[in-house]
């Protein structure tokens, strides 16, 4: 049987130092299982010690060929992949393929439905954070945030089985709009989060911003400077956290973002407390984008017209020979875009997610590419972990936000 | 086009005998692939583009010449514009000079693309495999690689079905 070979010391030699080699110093796994990697990640470390050398990330262990099997798919068909990738932002992943389709189809998705997008969007980048301010504080040993985060995630996730009958694998916003409408009690759930939102976001802070130890673990640790984090092309808060202003959703809007106020929050300081002091602020800033776009949810479809491309309503099914044809066709044969190859992005809470889509005016997409931020943050492990101890890189880690199924793909 | 990009775009095209497109005002340029890597440097440089985006390839297959398409795809944090180049590759061993040199980012996006794709880059630092196991044979995204519905295969009768199993061009 064919078994998986392991790397040997030999063949990474090149990115240990000499000393590694004959034993001074001691090179050593960690992960795939280890509780702080935040799924399977695996990393092997160069110590001196307890001071990191080096460190050498090994991914792919949730690599499951998604693009590949995107390639194989119709384009509506390929579109349900798309939520396995970034798990914990499965309606981004769902946005960025449609809007890359709806570049290519040129269709436009209505008012009512890029405001419920906008909503949805918000609500997802809050439970990634929700996520991420549990997780990443209980890395460095504050337990009780972890359980507070989870309390309020539930209701976001609440919305989202409200809205499309699932927590976490959506599939709700589709080609040229939405799956289908809102319920009638969205508003009231969404009102329901926008109030005790900014109460509870205090009281995450109240455990953590001034928290003595909490600031001895961050401060200062995990630095990267602007130039450095250009080159390497890292975005979302750990772009932020180094003092540039920039986010997708304000440089090339997307769903009408242009309308919302909203601020870009940064740090100077490039740490794991400056990318910290980021994502609380932005949790706030998400809870305003929503709570206006909830002011401002216009009445309308939710759906484009035109049904060469958008499977016609249930109702029109059983009334018009042509609506059953369109749908027939489209549910079997499945829709010819025309042929080129476009780039769409979208902010994702770890940064700038891309897509980059290719037709061959077939109804398969000929190629497809996410373009995910996790990777170069993965990628910049290496310079983050220089010369701090074991016990803050489990910080760094939980300060950069990865989810390996966006790595991975 | 955006006329904030005609001057890189003119730039190219002239001097790297680049050829543009444009589809749904996203801009290409087709550079040669011995070129690429001054053609990106004078975009950095000059240009103001300061991040790589993305970098991908497309397989053409059957086509042979070209059979792929490495794909570049620049950002500017200042014009926050995106252009692409592209540049062609014949189907017999491809390979092209690293674009490490001007954007270190490329380190692992180009160590994905030897893995699924099988293009090799010259003068890389590390290029091993990324996702897949160092032993892995083939390389799935290349479009003669099969996609899937292969015999399961167990302890016992592992050695028989490997024998007539699907593996791609290796």
């Amino acid at each position: 049987m064919r078994e998986i070979q392991e790397f040997t010391l030999d063949e990474l030699k090149h990115l240990f130092t000499p000393q590694a080699i004959t034993g001074e110093t001691m090179v050593l796994n960690m992960g795939p299982q280890h509780p702080s990697t935040h799924g399977v990640l695996r990393l092997i470390l160069e110590l001196d010690g307890e001071i990191v050398l080096n460190c050498v990330p090994d991914i792919g262990y949730l690599h499951t060929g998604i693009e590949k099997n995107m390639e194989a798919k119709t384009y509506q068909k390929a579109e349900v992949l798309t939520d396995r990738m970034d798990y914990m932002y499965t309606m981004g992943n769902n946005l960025v393929y449609c809007l890359a389709v709806e570049k290519l189809t040129e269709l436009k998705s209505p008012a009512r439905a890029d405001a419920i997008r906008v909503i949805m969007l918000e609500l997802s980048r809050l439970q990634s954070h929700l996520l991420w301010i549990g997780t990443s504080a209980l890395d460095l040993g504050a337990m009780s945030v972890f359980l507070y985060a989870m309390r309020e995630r539930e209701m976001i996730l609440d919305v989202f089985e409200m809205v499309s009958g699932q927590r976490m694998m959506t599939t709700y916003i589709r080609p040229g709009g939405l799956w289908r409408d809102v319920p009638a009690e969205f508003e009231a759930a969404v009102k329901q989060i926008i109030e005790v939102f900014p109460k509870r976001i205090d009281q995450y802070e109240a455990l953590l911003t001034k928290n003595p130890l909490f600031m001895d673990r961050t401060k200062g640790i995990g630095k990267i400077d602007t130039k450095t984090a250009l080159a390497w092309d890292v975005t979302g808060p750990t772009l932020r956290a180094t003092g540039i202003a920039h986010d997708v959703r304000k440089a090339n809007p997307y769903c009408g973002y242009e309308q919302y106020d909203f601020e870009i929050p940064t740090q100077t300081t490039g740490d794991i407390y400056g990318r910290y002091k980021v994502r609380v602020e932005e949790m706030r800033q998400s809870v305003r984008i929503v709570e206006q776009a909830l002011n401002k949810l216009p009445y309308g479809p939710v759906r484009d017209n035109n049904p060469k491309f958008v499977p016609p309503p249930r109702s029109e099914i059983g009334v018009s020979m042509e609506a059953l044809i369109h749908h027939f066709k489209l549910w079997t044969e499945g829709f010819i875009p025309s042929v080129g190859a476009v780039y769409a992005t979208i902010e994702s809470p770890r940064g700038e997610m891309g897509l980059f889509l290719e037709s061959d005016g077939s109804p398969k997409p000929y190629r497809v590419h996410y373009r995910t931020p996790s990777v170069p943050l993965l990628q910049i492990m290496p310079i983050l972990s220089k010369g701090c101890f074991v016990a803050d890189l489990i910080g760094i880690i939980g300060s950069i936000d990865i989810v390996l199924g966006d790595t991975d793909r | 086009m955006n006329e904030l990009l005609t001057p890189a775009v003119f730039a190219i095209q002239s001097r790297y005998n680049g050829q543009v497109s444009e589809f749904r005002e996203d801009v290409t340029i087709l550079v040669p692939a011995d070129k690429i890597i001054a053609a990106a440097t004078v975009l950095r440089d000059e240009f103001d583009f300061d991040m790589l985006s993305a970098e991908t390839a497309v397989d053409y297959c059957p086509q042979t010449s070209p059979r792929f398409h490495v794909v570049y795809i620049f950002y500017s944090t200042k014009t926050h514009l995106y252009l692409t180049f592209r540049a062609p590759l014949n189907g017999d061993n491809p390979s092209i000079a690293t674009m490490e040199t001007v954007f270190p980012n490329a380190n692992w996006r180009e160590r994905e693309i030897w893995d699924l794709m099988g293009i090799h880059f010259e003068g890389h630092s590390d290029l091993r495999r990324l996702l897949l196991p160092p032993n892995w044979e083939g390389h799935p995204l290349r479009k003669d690689y099969p996609l899937g519905y292969e015999e399961v295969q167990y302890t016992f009768n592992f050695d028989d079905i490997d024998l007539r199993k699907p593996k791609g061009v290796r």
